[in-house]
């Protein structure tokens, strides 16, 4: 269950970028997780309540986007989406392939609540707009 | 109850005297940042003092400790080893390997699947590195998350044991993917495991385009010279100043490139 520790970090490095922008609150956090970083997508979902408990990042949404495995073959000179455990080249069953795709573990980008001036709110008040 | 609208939608902060709007902030990092740097500093440390770093991982009861014991017996009088034990809460291990007359560090993991980079720092700081020349790391007896987690190590080291089938690098691809050295223990008991074939092994760890050796140990009959040697190499490519030869295709064609020199030439 390292996707508890992991989330944990995830929610530190987005509360330190929602500091640097002045953001009080996280609404929307985006990950990639590639199929071999051995990192289940569900665990993290289940996690992340329990890791942004009382940080910036509470009740934020958890975006993930799941990263295919796939090898680039040096033999055939081809790029291929494989199997997580079954690495060699499906056109030329070359076996020396490289990992092109499916280590990814990392922060893509968050949406952060920037809070505006009141006062210039006051003309324009965002939840009177009618609908369209 | 929203003070401004008096509205009873729970996120009142849209209601409240500061409004918000939402960016998006492009941010693009690593989600084990932290323990990659953390890994990079223990690797510095490990380099600034000379001594080989590897890190055991296996499932719980493939051998690590036993394995240990036996490379302790036979490398102890040219080498100076320690070792770090990761468990999640005794201190059995440690003590075998103590028992042995080399320095051990316990880790005690809680319940934490896995050792982590800066476990292993605080470990490191316990033990005389510069007095040593390899150093051990018993990873928390588990295949699946002692492979994702960089603890500064030169090399990952696998066990497979006979008795848990000769199929788990395909199970385990992410562990198996990153061994440096697979291990196949126990093979004293191939006599009566007729399903386990040491060549399968072999063939699954290329099937996750891994080229690393793969060898047959004993821990209990004393047959693991493979592995004393692969020790051995590994010990004399540290001892050797690294020279990289340029390749023809790699250098820019009519232009000399700087000497630059990152230590002291002596």
């Amino acid at each position: 269950m390292h996707e508890l520790s992991l989330c944990q970090s995830l929610v530190r490095q987005a509360s330190r970028v929602a500091a640097e922008h002045g953001a009080r609150s996280i609404r929307r956090i985006s990950v990639r997780i590639g199929l071999l970083s051995g990192v289940e997508a569900d665990l993290m979902l289940h996690a992340f309540p329990f890791a942004s408990r009382g940080t910036a990042a509470e009740g934020a949404q958890l975006d993930m986007e799941l990263c295919p495995v796939r090898v680039y073959c040096p033999q055939c000179n081809r790029d291929s989406e494989v199997p997580s455990n079954h690495l060699n080249c499906p056109h030329c069953g070359y076996w020396q392939t490289h990992l092109s795709g499916g280590e990814e573990l990392l922060l893509a980008s968050i949406d952060l609540g920037i809070e505006t001036d009141a006062q210039t709110l006051t003309s324009s008040k965002p939840w009177e707009v009618p609908h369209v | 109850m929203c003070d401004t609208c008096g509205c009873a939608i729970p996120d009142h902060l849209y209601h409240a005297t500061n409004e918000q709007t939402v960016r998006t902030v492009e941010v693009l990092e690593g989600l084990k940042a932290h323990n990659d740097q953390t890994a990079r500093h223990n690797r510095h440390h490990f380099d600034a003092a000379g001594v080989l770093v590897i890190n055991l991982m296996s499932s719980p009861g493939a051998g690590k400790t036993s394995l240990l014991e036996a490379t302790i017996e036979a490398l102890k009088s040219r080498y100076r080893i320690a070792v770090i034990e990761g468990d999640l809460d005794t201190e059995n291990d440690a003590e075998r390997i103590r028992a042995k007359g080399v320095p051990a560090v316990q880790i005690t993991t809680g319940n934490a699947c896995h050792l982590d980079a800066d476990m292993v720092h605080q470990a490191v700081h316990a033990l005389p590195i510069k007095d040593l020349d390899i150093l051990f790391i018993e990873n928390v007896g588990n295949l699946v998350c002692p492979a994702s987690f960089d603890l500064g190590q030169h090399a990952n080291v696998t066990l497979l044991s006979t008795p848990e089938g000769d199929d788990k690098p395909l199970k385990y691809p992410v562990m198996f993917r990153i061994s440096d050295l697979v291990l196949i223990t126990k093979t004293d008991l191939l006599a009566v495991l007729d399903d386990f074939s040491c060549a399968a092994v072999a063939a699954h760890i290329r099937q996750l385009a891994n080229p690393a050796p793969v060898m047959a140990l004993s821990s209990r009959q004393g047959r693991i010279e493979p592995w004393l040697n692969w020790l051995e190499e590994q010990m004399m490519k540290r001892r050797t100043p690294h020279f990289t030869p340029v390749t023809a295709n790699a250098r820019p064609s009519g232009v000399m490139r700087p000497h630059v020199r990152t230590h002291a030439h002596v």
